[in-house]
């Protein structure tokens, strides 16, 4: 056992980190960071990094060297990410292109398509989002409701999308839709990709329980009102759509990771420094108690993803265990962010004038979100119970159902 | 990054696996408890046969001279099996003691002796139901003599020797006695896991032999706590394991409603709690292994998160295993009782969970920053 890279793991990190030392900012010397620009600027600043990476070979790493990529493997990809984040770069912004849309175009486009959409895509000119989500379709995404109709050449789209990431500032998505409610639901979705500018599409940024909208990766409801498609822009067969989506959906599992905020060493720090009634907090039993569960959890998903690196490191598949990161993480942020907010008794609800929010108010704040996006906690159960312990699926009401009889309220 | 065992420690723990089950795997514990014994002896043999109470002992005293990592997958298939021997007690405390402390000539006499089973030691730290500490020992040495009881000290039916930690002129010591000297009284105990046999030890005036320096007693003893605690925090998943598997086995089978009650969230959702808490524990495993193996200054802490850990999984899905197999959990018939009480006593065995909690937040107290993974 050791934490080592591997003589060729050591070699490729050398190379990832001389071209960011090169080309970035180390993030202790950060003095001008990204924090208070506008969109505009971040967005500027974020394509200008994008094509920085894709002109040295770095925007897409583990893409088929026909699209540009150098197919890394997915301890490459870990190690560039790992050294990456190490910098002061703007990140957030193509993830979901690069991660989702790149592959499901290159799975299904035509050659024109791809030679047309991916190396912008890669490049950063060109920012891409996905539409799956709807108000009525949540964890049941299949059951979602916007109608495809087909009018010659073309498909008419009309309904609604909702937590769109990046839909305000991107120019394509992907989309999937209803063209046929009289077969059962996951039967009757097709799969398109759709120019965001197109007429009909309004996007309609969502203030958050944060008070946040529109702002970095925030997320948007996007309205289609007759919006056209042309079917030369449907990805997969008519009825396809659900195996499409299904594809992409197993990327962004692998995308959501950690939830990022106050951790354990926020906790710590703040229980050394702060005093409660005349003592350091961390002399409290009901604090220290609480530390020592934090640090285990935070521990343990430390040394989970370890295990899963380590099982990548060799070549092999890695074991489940990565499937309890964001439950375990999401909830102990929550649980972070309100010890912090606690430890100002009764002053706790006030925000500082001159710093806004606080690291742990944030954390309390977003941790509601962070419990819900990419898989609720409950969802998330059901797939460790389904996938990784093989317990049964539910029974389920709306099983060889046409989806128009699928009910929907009592 | 390796955080991984090689392929012959995966080699080994496979083979266990194999061997406790072709043993019979629970029955053993059951036998055991049913007939209220010190432990089964059969079994105990055969492990000796294998040579693992030996793995950690250098060649030059007949043992295999392997490492730390060996013992670790041993530990957890023990914990799977809930095996009824003094493993323990005899190789994660008592050989690591003399390993560790002891000078040649007991080294020379002793070591050999443990590979070939004639002899099986075992260890006192309580002395009665308070946390012991190094300033409320009772147990005293004077002039190499020891008086006084340790109580819960397990596997000294069957131990011929044992290391206790005992008051001294100089502060504490940690020292070696021989069970079989006539001036030791062996007490059973009643304890709440039959499947293992705990003793109250009373010494008169009984010769005892100095591990390490005087007055370094209780360090020693932290240590060798700290070791114990990342291989019973193996033993520990295993039994979390076990449980699991068990739950979730008869969650496919049993049916409620005309449903296997394995398709309610309500169970399903119980199962992955005990997944998330086994897996949890596992990787801080992996992170105490690391530590014991490379004699890391990080063990202490390590040890205490593994400890913690473990012990919360052991007993999430011990207490659930029950709960998931209804009024059948409840029965003496089925197994659920003896992860129950195994997690119960791998629980205090070592000190409870909030003395190592209490470890935990100290260790961290002293860090100044935690690396983040």
């Amino acid at each position: 056992m050791d934490f080592n890279d591997t003589p060729e793991q050591a070699k490729f990190r050398a190379k990832c980190r001389e071209w960011l030392e090169a080309n970035a900012e180390l993030k202790e010397n950060k003095s001008s960071g990204h924090t208070d620009s506008t969109l505009e600027d971040h967005l500027k600043v974020a394509k200008a990094w994008q094509q920085k990476k894709y002109e040295a070979g770095w925007a897409m790493l583990h893409w088929p060297k026909e699209y540009g990529g150098i197919e890394a493997s997915p301890i490459e990809r870990i190690i560039w990410g790992q050294e990456e984040a190490k910098f002061n770069v703007p990140g957030g912004i193509f993830e979901i292109g690069l991660g989702m849309c790149g592959p499901v175009m290159m799975q299904y486009a035509t050659e024109d398509q791809k030679d047309r959409y991916l190396a912008p895509m890669a490049e950063g000119k060109e920012i891409w989002c996905q539409l799956f989500s709807e108000p009525a379709a949540g964890s049941d995404v299949a059951g979602l409701r916007s109608k495809a109709e087909r009018d010659g050449d073309d498909w008419i789209i009309n309904g609604q999308k909702v937590w769109t990431s990046g839909a305000h500032y991107s120019d394509f998505g992907i989309l999937v839709v209803r063209h046929d409610p009289d077969v059962a639901k996951h039967k009757g979705l097709t799969f398109f990709f759709v120019d965001m500018k197109s007429p009909g599409i309004t996007v309609k940024p969502i203030k958050q329980i944060t008070g946040q909208a529109g702002t970095g990766a925030g997320f948007n409801e996007v309205y289609f009102d007759d919006v056209r498609i042309p079917d030369s822009q449907r990805l997969g067969e008519i009825g396809d759509g659900w195996k499409v989506a299904i594809t992409t959906l197993m990327n962004e599992r692998l995308a959501v990771g950690d939830a990022r905020g106050s951790d354990i060493e926020e906790a710590l720090i703040l229980s050394k420094t702060k005093d409660d009634a005349g003592e350091a907090m961390i002399k409290n039993d009901s604090v220290r108690e609480k530390l020592a569960d934090w640090f285990c959890e935070a521990n343990g998903l430390k040394y989970t993803k370890f295990r899963t690196i380590s099982a990548l490191s060799k070549g092999e598949a890695p074991g489940p265990e990565a499937s309890i990161t964001k439950i375990v993480s999401a909830n102990k942020l929550q649980e972070i962010g309100n010890f912090g907010i606690d430890s100002d008794d009764m002053a706790g609800m006030l925000i500082d004038e001159n710093d806004g929010v606080s690291s742990f108010q944030g954390a309390w704040l977003g941790a509601p979100g962070l419990r819900i996006a990419g898989g609720t906690d409950e969802i998330l159960r059901n797939v460790i119970a389904e996938r990784v312990l093989g317990l049964p699926q539910d029974p389920r009401a709306d099983k060889g159902l046409a989806f128009k009889d699928i009910p929907t309220k009592a | 990054m390796n955080l991984d065992f090689s392929d012959d420690q995966k080699f080994l723990q496979d083979e266990a696996k194999k061997f406790f089950d072709k043993e019979g795997g629970l029955a053993n514990a059951r036998a055991v408890m049913d007939n209220s014994l010190d432990g089964d002896e059969k079994l105990w043999q055969k492990i000796i046969e294998l040579g693992w109470t030996g793995v950690r002992i250098p060649e030059a005293y007949d043992g295999l001279g392997l490492g730390h990592l060996e013992l670790c997958v041993i530990a957890e298939e023990l914990g799977r099996s809930l095996a009824p021997v003094p493993f323990s007690s005899s190789v994660y405390f008592f050989t690591e003691a003399l390993i560790k402390f002891a000078n040649e000539e007991i080294k020379s006499e002793l070591l050999p002796k443990l590979v070939s089973g004639d002899a099986v030691g075992t260890y006192g730290i309580a002395e009665d139901t308070h946390q012991a500490t190094e300033s409320n020992l009772n147990v005293t040495v004077t002039s190499e003599k020891i008086s006084g009881i340790k109580i819960a000290v397990p596997d000294a039916g069957i131990a011929s020797h044992m290391i206790l930690v005992v008051k001294s002129e100089s502060g504490t010591d940690l020292r070696l006695v021989d069970l079989n000297d006539t001036s030791v009284t062996v007490t059973p105990q009643k304890n709440l896991d039959t499947s293992r046999a705990f003793f109250k030890v009373e010494f008169k005036d009984t010769p005892s032999k100095l591990l390490g320096e005087t007055g370094k007693g209780w360090t020693y003893i932290q240590h060798l706590l700290d070791q114990a605690a990342v291989l019973f925090a193996f033993e520990q998943v295993g039994g979390s394991q076990a449980a699991l598997d068990m739950a979730k086995a008869y969650s496919m089978e049993r049916f409620a409603f005309g449903r296997q009650i394995g398709s309610y969230q309500a169970i399903k959702h119980k199962l992955a709690d005990m997944y998330i808490a086994v897996t949890l524990a596992k990787s801080n495993c992996y992170y105490g292994a690391w530590a014991l193996s490379s004699e890391s200054a990080e063990l202490p802490l390590a040890a205490a998160t593994a400890r913690v850990s473990a012990t919360k999984a052991f007993q999430l899905c011990s207490k659930e295993n029950i709960q998931t197999h209804g009024g059948n959990g409840f029965t003496w018939e089925y197994d659920c009782h003896l992860f129950y009480k195994r997690s119960k006593v791998l629980s205090v065995l070592l000190g409870s969970e909030a003395t190592w909690k209490e470890k935990l937040v100290s260790n961290l107290e002293k860090t100044n920053t935690l690396a983040k993974g």
